[in-house]
């Protein structure tokens, strides 16, 4: 369990105070020129040797991703976007960052930014967060007063900005490519890749993109040195994390633990376990909205890691995790993933476009027992021709929840076809 | 040059390319529905999906360029497997009405359908439908139908220069739309070579044919001087569609919308039959007496009391026949620049009346100077070039002349003379822009040359090219940069020939202004309607020709003619490119082919033309101008002297096309040409008051 000392995130419940006074009494802002004279290169070797992994749902290195941007300039400028777009069902952990302690991103901009050879951040942000937008917006004054952002950032001699820019609603644009092209004011549908946003991102310029948590730890990882940061968590899976526990639990809670927590441990202690006890816990999806459930078996003794959750057949995603007690109707909670996906697909490419809409449908009827028990082969069927053939990834998140619902629920979709058939309605409780 | 390895085969192939193009130079075939090699890449149909070594996932092969030592599969189980499964999610919401559907036989879902597909659907849910959009006159939509390629999205936005069309709303209900008005664009037509699919189909050829029972006819446009390649499909005697032919250094593979709609104007106004006028009204005759008639009036007419004016849509081939003809009877009246145009007068030097760059061309010019002319109207597959350009280069394009929407950037610097006069000195930023320039080259219009000082325009425009380095010692090698834009298909072939007046010969003002005043008696117009009928007085008129325009109104003998599908003719194209039409249907009724009829008279007249059939006529158009000999080929004009100096009048340039669907006989006959000028040309007029 996380100790008090290793705590990365000092305001995550918004208890005090969120301003740059409160947040230079937690620290920010401290000597964060120091951390920019270490240069571009140490900066990215120690992020690189803390293996930090991006916070945004893949897991890439970040030291990897940030060391993709062009060494020497081409005379285009470079840009920082972080991605606060956090649209994904059951994650709530950047919105606590960017309301309770804006500061912490922004001193992660500076840093990340001058590590990329960028002058300049935009903030993409969720338009339904109209809160941290705000608080963002005061923290940027702030910082511009105090001279920590500006022509002389932090007066380490770098010049550095940083722009909100506020989402209008579509769970597409938090892909990092269809993010660029609404920040560019066009229609939110993800780009090809190649090229990545690293050589041509955001206005043709070299970009990277990357998520509000892995920006607002690195100035402390800096300041407190990747073999710390190595030391929390497990190999690979170093540090700590953010967990959105929701669903089925006493307590529903962001909280700040190590990598790598057993997952009972986590909902237990954090979230005053599940409503009910243990024993009437269903299933859990560990990462948010796409990443397959996991069944009770299971549940008992994963690891909540990038590397585990894999293992599992599943994934840690967002670390938003979502509880599913006895009580719910396991295949209605699938089938409304189902529907948010096929609602949320932007329709550029084949599979994703026609596939999820076809998935929802056999969903609903399954829901009600309304098929045949070979279309369960044809649904997994179609998963798999979405999974791995679009354009992103969206695709493959529309198709891993309902195959991670077949690989584990199979019998109790079959149950309700027999039923159906049988002419009674299904006991699922309501 | 990258080496890649497709399906274990290594080859070498151009760097930049991608790996569907290095998949289909290793003999891969890779099915694709969004991906034109003419457009930009979208990577949205999923189609051309392949195995990439050290790839987690399939790639899309069109969208991925070749880097050294890749390995490709394209014939493993996972891609047949994503073929299968895009297929079928393409199928699932597509509709099965292929029987109706006038896609079907030429259909790229259809085809691939075929070759890729599940010979059965696992699809029970209902199927989408999607509202039609209107797209005008041309296009029918059947949206339904709709594979959300976007191809139309990218040719109207990249090709047409048109941002008529984009798609909206996302996921399953994402859908192509218009702004609920007709595409406006000279090139819309293409929309539906475009559409993988049936979703855009030509609206005129609507459930008129199936594509396997036509004749196709490999030949070439008239409809303006560009010579696009095209192929007419016929069914009997009916051409039922015109379509393009790829020719990368003429059209590629568009064609404008006249060119495209004008066939059906082919099967209405048609002069079937030799008519005469008896007592002021023509009656239809037999060969025999029409042929009979024109040879008394001959009789012992001199020379220079006769006169002869090509129409825009002739053929070289007919017009040598009445070159011949006429020249046989003493008379050097001839004309084939019916528009009064003053290229080719003074001196036949070629390379003052061609289109030097050439069309290709124009893809290394650097900047653009338009002289009267509205390239969009006059060739619009020289003003898609040019847009093509001003793509990839950002082109600067300067226009002296009335200004219009030409799809890219222009700048105006005035309406006349004095602009290009200003230019000459080096005056103005413009000046400047052409001097930099390493390949600038200038357009000269109609609307420049054909008007009375035209010659010394033609002069000025070329000491501007001089000046410039566009032309002459101080170009570049091998860069022309002077041309001229011919409207019609006719021009070049008849300067070529020399249907020109002799030494002693009239031009076109001497001819009308000599009917006027009873010096000529009798004219003879092979297919020439765009001349001003009042002016031809008492003379005799001979009108030979295809369709009851305004010549056949005025003539007092009407010979029926071959329009250019109906005959094999020689063109000879703005370039300078000499090409063959075909005979894809046969002329209606007791029309003939029109050298056949000089032919005819000629022995009537008991002056036999020394020439029994087409290849023989075809070996003294050769000995005629060598050139003729040479197909598809464009020779390289020495720069010499044309032009003349003279006076000059201060008259602004005006443009010689009010309207592009409707410049010659066929397009004014052609009922869907009839429609796009209602929908397209008269709502502008009003607008700008221009009318009445």
């Amino acid at each position: 369990m996380l100790q008090d000392k290793d705590r990365v995130f000092l305001n995550l419940y918004g208890l005090e105070d969120w301003r740059l006074d409160g947040a230079r009494k937690r620290g920010i802002w401290s000597n964060t020129k120091d951390l920019v004279a270490l240069g571009r290169d140490k900066i990215i070797e120690e992020i690189k040797e803390s293996e930090l992994r991006g916070r945004g749902g893949a897991g890439f290195p970040a030291g990897l991703k940030w060391s993709f941007m062009p060494k020497e300039n081409d005379g285009r400028p470079h840009y920082l976007v972080v991605n606060a777009d956090e649209s994904e069902p059951g994650s709530c952990k950047d919105r606590e960052i960017m309301r309770n302690d804006p500061h912490m991103l922004l001193e992660g901009c500076v840093i990340a930014g001058f590590a990329m050879g960028a002058h300049k951040a935009y903030i993409y942000i969720r338009g339904e967060y109209w809160l941290p937008t705000q608080r963002l917006e005061a923290a940027i004054a702030e910082a511009r007063e105090a001279g920590l952002l500006g022509p002389d950032a932090c007066g380490s001699g770098w010049a550095f900005d940083i722009e909100v820019s506020r989402g209008a609603g579509a769970y597409i644009c938090g892909e990092e490519t269809a993010l660029l092209e609404s920040l560019e004011g066009k229609k939110g549908q993800p780009r090809l890749k190649p090229p990545f946003p690293a050589a041509v991102g955001v206005w043709g310029c070299p970009t990277t993109v990357t998520n509000v948590e892995t920006v607002a730890v690195s100035p402390t990882i800096l300041r407190r040195g990747a073999a710390w940061w190595k030391g929390l968590g497990r190999p690979k899976n170093t540090g700590t994390k953010i967990f959105s526990i929701s669903g089925h639990v006493n307590r529903p809670c962001n909280v700040e633990e190590e990598m790598g927590i057993p997952l009972r441990e986590l909902i237990d202690k954090h979230a005053g376990g599940v409503r009910g006890g243990w024993d009437n816990l269903q299933a859990v999806i560990p990462g948010g909205s796409s990443v397959p459930c996991l069944p009770k078996t299971i549940c008992d003794d994963v690891l909540m890691d990038f590397d585990s959750l894999r293992e599992a057949q599943s994934g840690l995603g967002t670390a938003a995790v979502i509880v599913i007690d006895q009580s719910a109707d396991i295949v209605e909670a699938i089938q409304r993933f189902s529907h948010f996906y096929m609602h949320e697909s932007c329709g550029q490419c084949t599979p994703c476009r026609e596939g999820t809409g076809w998935m929802y449908r056999v969903m609903s009827r399954m829901m009600k027992g309304q098929a045949e028990v070979e279309e369960i082969d044809t649904l997994l069927d179609v998963t798999k021709q979405v999974e791995g053939h679009t354009i992103c990834a969206l695709g493959d998140a529309a198709a891993w929840p309902i195959q991670g619902l077949i690989r584990h629920f199979r019998p109790e979709l079959e149950r309700r076809i027999a039923e159906y058939k049988a002419g009674r309605t299904p006991v699922a409780a309501e | 040059m990258p080496k890649v390895t497709i399906d274990g085969r290594e080859i070498e192939v151009p760097a930049g390319i991608t790996v569907l193009q290095a998949c289909e130079m290793a003999g891969a075939e890779i099915p694709r529905f969004c991906y034109h090699e003419r457009l930009s890449i979208a990577g949205n149909c999923r189609m051309c999906l392949v195995e990439m070594e050290r790839a987690p996932k399939p790639i899309a092969s069109c969208a991925m360029p070749v880097g050294d030592g890749m390995v490709i599969r394209t014939d493993t189980p996972t891609v047949e497997k994503a073929r299968n499964g895009v297929m079928e999610f393409l199928l699932i919401n597509h509709p099965l009405d292929c029987p109706i559907c006038d896609q079907g036989g030429e259909c790229d879902l259809q085809d691939q359908a075929m070759a890729y597909g599940y010979d059965r659907s696992r699809y029970e849910e209902n199927k989408r439908a999607v509202s039609e959009k209107y797209m005008g006159p041309l296009i029918k939509t059947i949206m339904t139908r709709c594979i959300q390629c976007t191809r139309c999205v990218r040719f109207a936005t990249e090709i047409a220069g048109v941002e008529d069309i984009g798609m909206v709303n996302r996921g399953e209900d994402a859908e192509i739309t218009t702004l609920e008005r007709a595409i406006d664009s000279e090139l819309s037509g293409n929309l539906v070579d475009i559409c993988p699919v049936g979703a855009l189909t030509s609206a005129p050829y609507a459930f008129t044919a199936r594509p396997w029972e036509l004749r196709k006819t490999l030949s070439v446009d008239v409809m303006d001087a560009v010579g696009s390649n095209i192929r007419v499909d016929s069914r009997g005697r009916e051409v039922m569609r015109v379509l393009p032919r790829i020719h990368e250094d003429v059209n590629e593979e568009w064609i404008s919308d006249k060119t495209r709609h004008a066939r059906d104007g082919l099967s209405r106004q048609r002069l079937d039959r030799p008519y005469l006028r008896i007592d002021g009204k023509l009656r239809p005759v037999s060969w025999e007496e029409a042929l009979t008639a024109v040879a008394e009036r001959l009789r012992g007419l001199s020379g220079e009391r006769m006169a002869a004016i090509a129409g825009d849509l002739c053929d070289a081939e007919s017009m040598l026949a009445l070159k011949d003809f006429m020249t046989g009877l003493g008379s050097e009246n001839l004309e084939c620049r019916q528009d009064g145009s003053k290229v080719g007068s003074d001196s036949r030097a070629r390379s003052g009346y061609l289109f030097n760059t050439t069309i290709a061309g124009i893809e290394q010019a650097d900047a653009v100077l338009l002289i009267g002319t509205n390239p969009r109207w006059e060739a619009a597959l020289v003003n898609a070039r040019i847009r093509k350009r001003f793509l990839q280069n950002g082109l600067p394009v300067g226009v002296i002349g009335p200004q219009v929407d030409l799809t890219y950037e222009t700048v105006s610097l005035g309406d006349g003379l004095d602009a290009l006069q200003a230019l000459g000195r080096g005056e103005g930023d413009f000046a400047e822009v052409l001097r930099k320039a390493e390949r600038p080259m200038l357009i000269l219009g109609s609307g420049a040359v054909a008007r009375p000082d035209g010659a010394a325009i033609l002069s000025l425009a070329r000491e501007v090219a001089e000046s410039f380095g566009m032309a002459g010692p101080q170009a570049p090698e091998e860069w022309n940069g002077f041309n001229v834009l011919s409207r019609a298909a006719s021009r070049v072939g008849g300067l070529d020939l020399g249907f020109l007046p002799g030494p002693e010969g009239r031009d076109l003002e001497g001819i009308l202004s000599g009917a006027e005043q009873g010096e000529i008696d009798l004219v003879w117009l092979l297919g020439a309607d765009e001349i001003d009928m009042s002016r031809l007085g008492r003379a005799f008129v001979v009108y030979q020709g295809h369709h009851g325009d305004a010549g056949a109104h005025r003539a007092d003998v009407i010979l029926p003619g071959a329009a250019y599908t109906e005959k094999n003719g020689t063109y000879v194209n703005l370039e300078g490119r000499v090409q063959l039409g075909r005979l894809a249907t046969f002329p209606p009724g007791e029309a003939r082919e029109d050298w056949t009829i000089l032919r005819a008279l000629s022995e009537v007249v008991g002056q036999p033309l020394p020439y029994d059939n087409l290849g023989e006529l075809r070996q003294k158009l050769i000995e005629a101008n060598p050139l003729f000999g040479r197909l598809d080929e464009v020779q390289p004009a020495a720069w010499e002297a044309f032009g003349a100096k003279g006076e000059v009048s201060g008259a602004p340039f005006a443009l010689p096309i009010d309207n592009f669907y409707m410049t010659d006989p066929i397009s004014r006959a052609s009922p869907t040409m009839a429609k796009c000028t209602e929908i397209f040309v008269l709502p502008k007029r009003a607008a700008t008051g221009t009318e009445g």
